[in-house]
């Protein structure tokens, strides 16, 4: 194992994992907001890879490009679910949201199933195997794009959240619902609009994620528990938290697959998990409860 | 005599005697409904009664059923000794579950979390423990000398529909019990408000900390009961979050925290599930995942329509007094 190797897994690590921070982030804006924890975060990250899949390869769209309407077209489906079926389970106990969800992720699961059956799916793309050379250190171009397009995702979410208006009016809901209701906010509507963003997230991750994953229906389940492995590690309602989280897993993974096995590395991602939950039962950004 | 008690006891009547008229067939999908209502009592004792969601309970069939299977086809030890060292490893788990998040008061979602990471940590430490056949599955021997060893388990689709109806009414009648004793109702109090019952004196970690020992203990007999009834082990099925979630939806679909509620659950999915595969065969859709859907549109809407459960619904319907509470 030389150094050379080591430094280029890591940065693998690191370029994934803001993928999979952004991904993680739209959970947790919506767990932050809503206070629904979305357990089919996973199927729909899958489910945007199977639509920029089928952008590039019937419509010949590159997924850095599809990345925008995907995000678009999945706002509105979190929008419209949030509108339509998760507003009625929002005052009830966790375990009800959980059956809605996971009834939603195995339909979705199964539609993708039946729509393009087990295989993996693979995106060609011409520049696929291109690299950038750091001295002795190679690093590829996609995964580099795919970090770059998860950051400026990220970013735009950041800039809203704080100085759009509508970005505050959200955070005030987040703070304190029934104050945002009582100073005249349409809480419903900002919630539905809080959900379709933490979708879009997922979507522009999905479409991120093709590049450098391929799609299969049975990725959906482990997406998931990876989205909220980072939240959690990274806190759960924190934005800059799931970013964070996100780095961490990748990197942790990365280099668990070089050091040990990598059927082995989500076993790392579990065990530090426990051991952060244990250090800092809110995530390492996250607010204290007390 | 009550109205409850009567159609209790002829319910009871019907399924003793009804394997008379039962094919293999119909033999093994009681079976499923046997083991679900079982496993989903045993679940019942932590969320129904204590008000800790774990949607890892995976971890303590998968751990049961390996300790068991392994003792059997390494030391030939009969399972009917083999479940306590099973029940005590699945308690030892439960007790570090519960401990890292009854001291660290990771509680609700993080909580649930906390159990499913302990069950996917399991999942891929099995699949790398050659010892039990890592990824490549354990099998347990099948053979026609041992097969009416019932004190080996080994036996026919007779032999376990008994015995997991036996299991059901054990798991019931331990609830019933659980349910009207002190710690019973120091667990309602635990799980309606924490702080409170911690304030008139009760000992809140202690309370949950005895009821995931009695659930993971619980579970783990439905863990032993699986392998020696499938005599064939995998880890990535076993320890599966889909199993975890297949646990909980019986009583959650029946009604959480009711002595009932698993029961019904289980006589309503496991059946849909199989008359969903019919129906898909029936109508000539041989495409994969059509039952899923089905099967997945159905639990929300049954969650949407029946949101305390199915069976507190049918219950103030009959006049029989199990809310709740």
């Amino acid at each position: 194992m030389t150094l050379a190797l080591t430094i280029e897994v890591l940065i693998q690590g690191l370029l994934n994992g803001l993928v999979y921070g952004l991904m993680a982030l739209g959970l947790s804006v919506i767990f932050g907001v809503v206070r629904v924890v979305n357990f089919a975060h996973g199927e729909f990250a899958v489910l945007a890879m199977y639509t920029a899949f089928m952008a590039a390869t019937y419509l010949h769209l590159d997924p850095f490009i599809a990345l925008a309407p995907i995000a678009a077209l999945f706002f509105v489906i979190g929008y419209v679910l949030q509108k339509t079926i998760v507003a009625k389970f929002i005052d009830r106990p966790d375990h009800q949201q959980f059956i809605l969800l996971i009834g939603l992720a195995i339909v979705i699961v199964n539609v993708m199933l039946l729509v393009s059956g087990p295989d993996a799916r693979h995106v060609n793309l011409s520049y696929a195997y291109d690299a950038y050379f750091l001295g002795p250190v190679l690093v590829d171009k996609t995964r580099v794009l795919a970090a770059g397009g998860a950051l400026t995702v990220a970013a735009a979410l950041f800039a809203f959240f704080r100085f759009s208006m509508t970005g505050v009016a959200i955070r005030a809901c987040a703070d304190n619902p029934t104050g945002a209701a009582v100073v005249g906010l349409d809480v419903r509507r900002l919630y539905a609009l809080t959900f379709g963003l933490g979708l879009a997230c997922c979507g522009a991750a999905g479409a991120l994620l093709v590049t450098i994953a391929d799609p299969t229906p049975t990725l959906a389940p482990a997406f998931t528990l990876l989205a909220f492995t980072i939240v959690i590690i990274g806190g759960l309602g924190s934005m800059p938290g799931a970013l964070l989280g996100g780095v961490v897993i990748g990197v942790a993974e990365a280099l668990a697959s070089l050091v040990v096995a990598p059927s082995m590395k989500s076993m790392v991602s579990f065990g530090l998990l426990v051991v952060i939950l244990v250090l800092r039962p809110r995530g390492l950004m996250g607010r204290s409860a007390s | 005599m009550k109205k409850a008690e009567v159609v209790a006891i002829v319910a009871l009547l019907a399924l003793l005697v009804a394997p008379l008229a039962m094919d293999r067939y119909l033999l093994s999908v009681f079976v499923l409904v046997f083991w679900a209502a079982y496993a989903g009592q045993a679940w019942n004792v932590m969320m129904g009664f204590a008000g800790l969601l774990s949607l890892g309970h995976s971890l303590y069939v998968g751990l049961g059923a390996y300790a068991a299977a392994a003792l059997f086809v390494h030391f030939g030890i009969s399972p009917l000794l083999g479940l306590f060292p099973a029940m005590a490893l699945c308690m030892i788990a439960g007790v570090v579950v519960g401990w890292l998040g009854f001291r660290f008061r990771i509680e609700g979602v993080y909580f649930a979390l906390l159990t499913i990471a302990f069950a996917e940590v399991a999942r891929i430490g099995f699949d790398h423990l050659t010892w039990t056949g890592a990824a490549g599955g354990f099998f347990l021997p099948v053979s026609r000398e041992t097969a009416g060893q019932w004190w080996n388990l080994r036996g026919g689709p007779l032999f376990f529909y008994y015995l997991s109806l036996g299991m059901a009414l054990a798991a019931l009648g331990i609830c019933w019990a659980l349910r009207r004793s002190r710690l019973g109702h120091q667990w309602l109090a635990t799980r309606e408000d924490a702080e409170a019952a911690r304030a008139i004196g009760i000992n809140v970690t202690r309370a949950r900390i005895v009821a995931v020992l009695i659930s993971a203990a619980m579970t783990s007999l439905a863990g032993v009961f699986y392998a020696f009834y499938y005599n064939n082990l995998f880890a990535a099925q076993i320890f599966d979050m889909s199993r975890s979630i297949d646990i909980v939806l019986a009583p959650i679909v029946g009604g959480i925290g009711t002595l009932f509620g698993p029961i019904i659950g289980a006589l309503i999915l496991i059946p849909l599930g199989e008359l969903l595969t019919e129906a898909t065969r029936a109508l000539g859709i041989n495409a994969p995942g059509v039952k899923a859907i089905f099967y997945g549109l159905g639990l929300m809407v049954i969650i949407a329509l029946a949101p305390g459960g199915v069976w507190p619904a049918i219950a103030r319907r009959l006049g029989i007094g199990e809310g709740r509470r």
